[in-house]
C-alpha cells in the first residue's frame, strides 16, 4: 500500500510488540497487519487531514511504552468529579492501579486481563477489529495488560464507572490502556472515561475500549478530553450492540494538539440503538478528529448522531460520519447532524458524512452546517446590557448546549456544562 | 440629556448621516419621522453603539458622556435603550434567562444588587402586566417564533424591565394593530417620567395620538431638515413628504 508507510516508528512497535509475550494470536495478527501495512502515512484517505504519524515523529523522544510512575491518592481526589459518587479506576500510565482505584464492584467484576483463564482472555479483540483502523493494530500490538469488567446478568450498575487515565511522559512517550466491557444481557451502566495530563510534556496516547452490549443491555459511556496543548492521541472505541440494546457516547473534546477519536458502533441485530454525541470546542492550534462508524447489520435498528463544534484561531476539527446499513437492515433509522461555527478566519473544519445504503426501506438523514456567530445576535444582546464576551458565550452555548442534555448523570451533566460555559467565556 | 452634534456616519464607506443635530431634555419626548431610507433606523444604531456604522465626524453627549466612546454594552448600561425595528430572533436562549443576565449586568454596572430568582421574577410579573404580554413567550426562545406584534411588545417588556433614561422606540408602532397600539403606547407611556426622555421614529401620525411628542423631526437625506411640534406631524400625515423633499432639493440645486 504506498499510502502507508514504514517508519521508525514502525520499527520501534514491531520491537516492543516482539518483546509481550502474552495474547500470542491477537498480538501476533497485529504484527502482521503492520508489517503488512505500516502506520497511516500522509496521504492515507482516513488519516489525510490528521497527519499524526508526522506528529509522532517530530514530537516523541522515547519511544517505547510508558512505565508506571508516581500518582498519588490526591492527585486521584483532585481529578475526582466534584460531588459525583463514583468507582474509580485508576490508570497510571496506561498500567491499572488497584492501589489507587476505590470501586466496589457490586453487580459488576473487575480483572486483569493476565487474571483471566484462556477464555476471558480469547474474548480481547473479538470487538475493536485490528483491521478496522491501524492505531487498534497498534495498541493490540504492544498493550502490557489491560482491565476486564464483567457487569452481571440483569444488574444495573448505579454508580457511574471512572476510568481515570493519567499521563506522565517522562517514563515514555506510548501510553496505550485496554479496555474490555461486557454488559451481559440486561446490564445498565455508565462510564466516564477521564485523561488527566500531569505535566506539559508531549505523550501519546493510544487506547483500545472494547464494549461488549449483549441483550436488553444499556450501557452510556462518556469520555471528556482536556489535554495538555502538546497531547498527541488515537482514542479507539468499538462496540458490538446485540438485540434491543443500546449504547451511547458523549464525547467532549477542549484541548490537546492532535487527538484522533476512532469510534465504531455495529448494531448487530433487530431493535437495537447506537448514539454518539459529541461536542469540540477548540482554540490554539488544538486539532480533534471524530472519526465515527456506525454499522446497521439488520432489520429494525436505530443510530442517532450529533456532533456540534466550536473552533477559534488557528485549531482544526474533522468529522467524518460513515453509516453503513446492508442488505438485510431494512426498516433501518439513521440520523447524523454534524455543525460548526467558525470564530475565526484561520479555523479549519472539514466535514464529510459518509452514507452507504444497500437496504432500500430505511429513513436516513444527515446533514452538515458551518457558520459564523451571528453578529446581529450578538449585537442585541449588548444593546441589552449584556457584556460582548458573557453575550458571546451565551450565544454559544445556545449553540452547543444541545449535546449536554445527553448526559443523564445530573452531577455529570452539571460538570460538563461547567466545563464548556467556562471555556466558551474565554473564547 | 443627549446632544447630538453635526454627525456624519457612513456603512462601508457609504455616508449615511450627514450632519445631525439634536438636543433632547430630560423629560421631553421627541418624534422622528422621515421618507424610508432618509436614516432613522441607522441613527437609532449609531446611538446603541452598531459596529458596523463608522461615525465620521460630530459628536454625542450622553449625560454629560462621550457616547460614542462607549461600549454597546455600556451604553446600555448608562440608559440607552434602542427597541429595535426589526427585532432579532435568537434560538436556544431563554427569555427570561437572557432578561435576568440583562437585568443583573445593568444593575451591578449601577452599583445595585442582583436580583434573585424569587425578585426577578416578582419584577416581571409586575411590567408584564404594564404592556400584557403573554407569561408564555417567557419560557420560549428570544424572539424564536413570536409574531411581529409579540416581538415589539418584548421590545417594550424589556425596555421597562431595564429602566433606562433615553428609550429609542424604532417604528415599535409599525405591524401592531389597534388595541396592540394603545396598549404599547400605554406601557410607554406609564414608564415616562420627568428624569427620563423618549426618541419614537415613526411613519405614522396615529401613534403620537397616544405618546404625544412635544418636537417632532424629519429626517431626510441624512439630515434633519425640519423640526416642528406635533402639528407637524399631521401635516405630513396631510400632505406626505413631497413638499418637503421639494423645498430640500430645491434648496440645494
Ligand atoms: N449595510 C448597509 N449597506 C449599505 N447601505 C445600507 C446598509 N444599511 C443601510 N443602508 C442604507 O442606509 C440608508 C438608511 O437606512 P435606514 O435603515 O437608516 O433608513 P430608515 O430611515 O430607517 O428607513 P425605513 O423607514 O425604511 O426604516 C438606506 O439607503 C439603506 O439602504
Ligand atoms: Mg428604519
Amino acid at each position: 500500500m504506498t499510502t502507508l508507510t514504514h517508519n521508525k516508528i514502525t520499527g520501534s512497535i514491531l520491537d516492543l510488540a516482539k518483546a509481550q509475550t502474552s495474547f500470542g494470536t491477537l498480538r501476533q495478527s497485529a504484527i502482521k497487519f503492520i508489517e503488512e501495512n505500516g502506520l497511516p502515512a500522509q496521504k492515507a484517505e482516513e488519516y489525510k487531514f490528521t497527519p499524526i504519524v508526522k506528529k509522532l515523529e517530530s514530537k516523541l523522544s522515547n519511544f517505547h511504552l510508558a512505565a508506571a510512575t508516581s500518582i498519588s491518592q490526591s492527585d486521584v481526589e483532585q481529578a475526582m468529579i466534584p460531588g459525583l459518587e463514583a468507582d474509580v479506576l485508576v490508570f497510571d500510565n496506561g498500567h491499572f492501579s488497584p492501589a489507587l482505584s476505590s470501586y466496589t464492584q457490586d453487580n459488576y467484576t473487575v480483572s486483569l486481563f493476565s487474571e483471566l483463564d484462556e477464555q476471558g482472555q480469547s474474548t480481547i479483540g473479538q470487538v475493536a477489529k485490528i483491521e478496522k483502523d491501524p492505531f487498534t493494530a497498534l495498541n493490540s500490538a504492544i498493550f502490557a495488560d489491560g482491565i476486564s469488567i464483567e457487569v452481571q446478568k440483569n444488574k444495573a450498575v448505579t454508580k457511574p464507572i471512572v476510568f481515570m487515565h493519567f499521563m506522565q511522559a517522562n517514563q515514555g512517550d506510548i501510553i496505550a490502556p485496554r479496555i474490555y466491557i461486557h454488559g451481559a444481557e440486561g446490564t445498565e451502566a455508565s462510564f466516564l472515561e477521564q485523561i488527566i495530563s500531569t505535566d506539559d510534556k508531549a505523550y501519546f496516547f493510544n487506547p483500545v475500549v472494547e464494549v461488549k452490549v449483549e441483550r436488553n443491555a444499556h450501557l452510556r459511556y462518556y469520555k471528556l478530553q482536556d489535554e495538555n496543548p502538546e497531547a498527541l492521541g488515537v482514542n479507539n472505541l468499538e462496540a458490538d450492540i446485540h438485540r434491543d440494546a443500546t449504547f451511547t457516547t458523549v464525547t467532549l473534546s477542549l484541548r490537546g494538539d492532535m487527538l484522533r477519536n476512532n469510534l465504531n458502533l455495529n448494531l448487530l441485530d433487530s431493535g437495537c440503538e447506537g448514539n454518539m454525541y459529541g461536542l469540540y470546542l477548540l482554540g490554539e492550534t488544538t486539532h480533534v478528529d471524530n472519526h465515527t462508524n456506525v454499522d446497521h447489520t439488520m432489520p429494525h435498528s436505530e443510530s442517532n448522531e450529533l456532533y456540534k463544534g466550536i473552533l477559534a484561531d488557528k485549531s482544526r476539527g474533522v468529522f467524518n460520519g460513515k453509516i453503513f446499513v446492508r442488505q438485510d437492515a431494512q426498516k433501518t433509522n439513521a440520523f447524523q447532524q454534524n455543525n460548526n461555527i467558525l470564530l475565526s478566519n484561520e479555523a479549519i473544519i472539514n466535514t464529510k458524512p459518509q452514507l452507504e445504503i444497500w437496504a432500500d426501506d430505511v429513513k436516513c438523514s444527515h446533514g452538515c452546517t458551518t457558520g459564523q456567530l451571528d453578529e446581529e445576535a450578538l449585537f442585541y444582546l449588548q444593546a441589552r446590557g449584556i457584556g460582548k464576551d458573557q453575550a458571546k458565550a451565551l450565544l454559544l452555548y445556545a449553540f452547543a448546549g444541545e449535546v449536554m442534555d445527553h448526559i443523564k448523570i445530573d452531577v455529570l451533566k452539571e460538570h460538563f456544562i461547567g466545563l464548556v460555559q467556562a471555556r466558551l467565556e474565554k473564547f | 440629556m443627549l446632544s447630538i452634534k453635526n454627525l456624519h456616519a457612513s456603512i462601508e464607506g457609504t455616508p449615511i448621516l450627514k450632519g445631525i443635530n439634536l438636543e433632547i431634555k430630560a423629560g421631553e419626548v421627541h418624534a422622528i419621522m422621515g421618507p424610508n431610507g432618509s436614516g432613522k433606523s441607522t441613527l437609532a444604531s449609531v446611538l446603541a453603539g452598531r459596529e458596523e456604522y463608522e461615525v465620521t465626524e460630530g459628536e454625542v453627549t450622553f449625560k454629560g458622556k462621550d457616547l460614542l466612546e462607549l461600549s454597546p454594552e455600556d451604553r446600555a448600561r448608562e440608559g440607552v435603550f434602542l427597541a429595535f425595528q426589526y427585532p432579532v430572533e435568537i434560538p436556544g436562549v431563554s427569555t427570561t434567562n437572557f432578561l435576568r443576565t440583562a437585568v443583573n449586568q445593568v444593575r451591578e454596572y449601577r452599583g445595585q444588587e442582583a436580583l434573585d430568582a424569587v425578585k426577578f421574577l416578582s419584577l416581571m410579573k409586575e411590567k408584564m402586566k404594564l404592556v400584557e404580554i403573554d407569561q408564555k413567550l417567557m419560557s420560549r426562545a428570544l424572539n424564536e417564533g413570536f409574531s411581529g406584534g409579540e416581538k415589539k411588545r418584548n421590545e417594550i417588556f424589556q425596555m421597562a424591565m431595564l429602566e433606562p433614561t433615553l428609550s429609542v422606540l424604532d417604528e415599535t408602532d409599525s405591524g401592531l394593530d389597534i388595541d396592540a397600539l394603545r396598549i404599547v403606547s400605554n406601557g410607554v407611556n406609564k414608564l415616562k417620567s420627568k428624569d427620563n426622555a423618549t426618541v419614537v421614529v415613526t411613519h405614522y401620525q396615529r401613534l403620537l395620538d397616544y405618546i404625544v411628542p412635544d418636537f417632532v423631526h424629519v429626517l431626510y437625506k441624512g439630515q434633519i431638515v425640519k423640526s416642528g411640534t406635533k402639528e407637524l406631524a399631521m401635516e405630513l400625515e396631510e400632505k406626505g413628504y413631497d413638499w418637503i423633499k421639494a423645498e430640500v432639493d430645491g434648496a440645494s440645486v
